[in-house]
């Protein structure tokens, strides 16, 4: 049994069919990558996965429960987490407090026990330190030291970009989806984000999927992949054969005249 | 430069050994007030104080949450009448102060229902409505004596001896410095942080893990719950309630009271709480000043007043949060912080 599978997924919005029939599964521990045209649905299939939208049609199961149209936080506990196209930090936090924020859902300290939190062994004041040293194992994974303290809003780009990866991360999550992960970084940082999400996979055994437009990180990273257009399902399988598949080829070239 | 030694400085309440001096130092000053100064200070500190209990309540909502109320003088309306029912009926003033705060909360939990699903305008008219639909439901209510109001009973202060305005200086202080560690706590802890998350990103905070109707919903009834005490107290302070003391223009100076102060800060509650009454009971002054008090005068008289009453004050406290939104948008929190900046690096 797969860890986690897509089953029949429709979903539209209006007169515009975002999605339809889309079936994939997921093994643990795979890469598994979106691609696809703009306006494909690829982020769809996130918002869906994610809560943020419950789809029309089909199923969505993680480790044989169903979780269908089941609210984004129940799905976050279940095990799930993601970033964003467009970068959804908490903008006036730090960056601490918004790694802290992925620690949310691990922390259990109700109001009264949080009353006695100035008290050094109080049960609340305990556990906010042990989760402090969880966010700070992020922060040396990620490299982010130098920038804990500081307000989101101060940061620069390519920084927001790997400090919503730590924040999902932090909800130590079975499937982390990443949503055009290397969009608006220079080759360099696209080079370090390569090896992150490798370093996920193979350090922490997360399952990945990734929303991705640049080819280069799709064929360095992907173990499968999924071409989309129109909501439809055009190929899936390894990442070459995907690449050159033609319906593949014709949706990101447009269709190839015939020269005179 | 100090470093930090261990994550537990990032949790407690003194960042130092000079705050926690400066504050034990405050507190004591404080304690001995009453020995010293006359009894209208007195009373000027008590309506202080609890203004800064309502401003601490609405900031936690409006700057740390980013809903926003237009009704706290609703809560604070509750809070009193029940609070002076309940001692009517024989209650001690501690169970009653508790049990009408606790009242306020639940109706603030109920009002944060409409939250979930309304943003920024739309919630203000909500809130607005229920101000003023609290204040006409309990004018047509014959245990709280209707429209002409209802006496709260007075404390009883049994063995302190104390007069009773000093007992009343005690109790609103002791209740406000309790609720501004509350407060503190509260913010630095995991339910504060959510807080904040919903206020910068509610989509981000419910796919991290936040059950957001959960915490607005809470948040609401926190803010309701600061109203509900400070309106328990309100009655004992004015020793008499109607409905008109807890006017919309109430809720609309407490707002103006924290955008003065500052957003999303206690320091800032509480500046701006201690500054907003002061200027409440000063500004009508300004017309014994030579030239500028009849500009003002002449100024409020051909532009700006309507109804034959005079409205200096309001004229006056809207120009100044005018000036406050342009020169200083963080309000007097943001001034403090930029002193205390300033004085580190002195005589440098």
């Amino acid at each position: 049994m797969s860890l986690f599978s897509l089953n029949h997924i429709s979903k539209s919005f209006g007169g515009v069919q975002a999605l339809s029939d889309l079936s994939f599964e997921l093994e643990e521990g795979e890469i598994f990558s979106v691609i696809g045209p703009n306006g494909a649905g690829k982020s769809t299939i996130f918002n869906c996965i994610s809560g943020l939208y419950t789809p029309d049609e089909g199923s969505i199961q993680l480790a044989e429960k169903e979780i269908t149209g089941w609210a984004p936080h129940r799905i976050a506990r279940a095990g799930i987490a993601r970033t964003f196209q467009n970068l959804e930090l908490f903008r006036y936090l730090t960056a601490v407090d918004n790694l802290l924020l992925g620690r949310h859902i691990h922390m259990q300290a109700s109001l009264l026990r949080i009353l006695a939190m100035p008290f050094r062994r109080s049960r609340a004041a305990r556990e906010e330190i042990a989760h402090r040293h969880k966010v700070e194992e992020i922060i040396e994974f990620l490299e982010l030291e130098a920038y804990r303290d500081r307000p989101v809003f101060a940061l620069p780009y390519g920084i927001q970009k790997l400090l919503e990866l730590g924040r999902a991360l932090a909800l130590e999550p079975k499937i982390l989806l990443l949503d055009e992960p290397a969009a608006g970084l220079n080759n360099e940082e696209r080079q370090d984000m390569i090896f992150w999400i490798k370093d996920i996979r193979d350090q922490l055994g997360v399952t990945v999927i990734v929303i991705e437009h640049n080819m280069e990180l799709v064929k360095d990273i992907s173990d499968r992949v999924l071409a989309l257009n129109f909501g439809r399902m055009i190929a899936t399988g390894q990442v070459l054969e995907v690449l050159e598949h033609e319906e593949v080829r014709k949706a990101y070239l447009g269709e190839i005249p015939e020269t005179t | 430069m100090k470093l930090k030694r261990g994550y537990f400085e990032d949790i407690r309440i003194f960042r130092n050994r000079a705050s926690r001096f400066w504050t034990f130092l405050f507190i004591l000053v404080l304690a001995l007030l009453p020995f010293f100064i006359k009894a209208y200070y007195l009373s000027v500190i008590n309506l202080m104080a609890l203004n800064v209990i309502v401003a601490l309540g609405l900031n936690v909502l409006v700057g740390n949450t980013g809903q926003i109320s237009l009704g706290h003088a609703g809560f604070v309306a509750i809070g009193a009448y029940s609070g002076a029912l309940l001692m009517q009926l024989g209650l001690p003033f501690v169970p009653a102060l508790l049990l009408a705060a606790l009242l306020t909360a639940l109706i603030g939990a109920f009002l944060g229902i409409p939250s979930l699903r309304l943003e920024g305008p739309y919630l203000s008219i909500v809130t607005l409505g229920f101000g003023l639909a609290v204040m006409v439901i309990i004018g047509r209510m014959d245990v709280f004596g209707g429209r002409t109001g209802m006496s709260v009973p007075k404390l009883k202060l049994g063995w302190t001896g104390l007069p009773y305005d000093t007992a009343l200086y005690y109790v609103f202080t002791i209740t406000t410095v309790v609720l501004v560690i509350i407060t503190i706590i509260l913010l630095k802890s995991r339910i504060g942080r959510a807080f904040q998350a919903i206020r910068d990103s509610d989509i981000a905070a419910s796919v991290i893990g936040i059950n957001v109707s959960h915490y607005k919903t809470f948040s609401f009834a926190i803010s309701a719950f600061y109203a509900g005490i400070a309106g328990c107290l309100w009655g004992l302070y004015l020793q008499f309630v109607t409905p008109g003391t807890f006017s919309f223009m109430m809720s609309i100076i407490f707002l103006a009271t924290i955008v003065l102060g500052g957003l999303g800060s206690v320091t800032g509650s509480v500046l701006g709480a201690i500054v907003m009454t002061y200027l409440g009971l000063q500004l009508e002054n300004i017309v014994g000043v030579p030239v500028l008090g009849d500009v003002i005068v002449a100024f409020s008289d051909s532009l700006m007043n309507t109804s034959g009453i005079a409205n200096i004050k309001w004229v006056l406290t809207g120009l100044i949060l005018i000036g406050v939104i342009l020169f200083e948008p963080m309000g007097l929190n943001g001034l403090w912080l930029r002193v205390k900046r300033y004085w580190r690096l002195w005589p440098f």
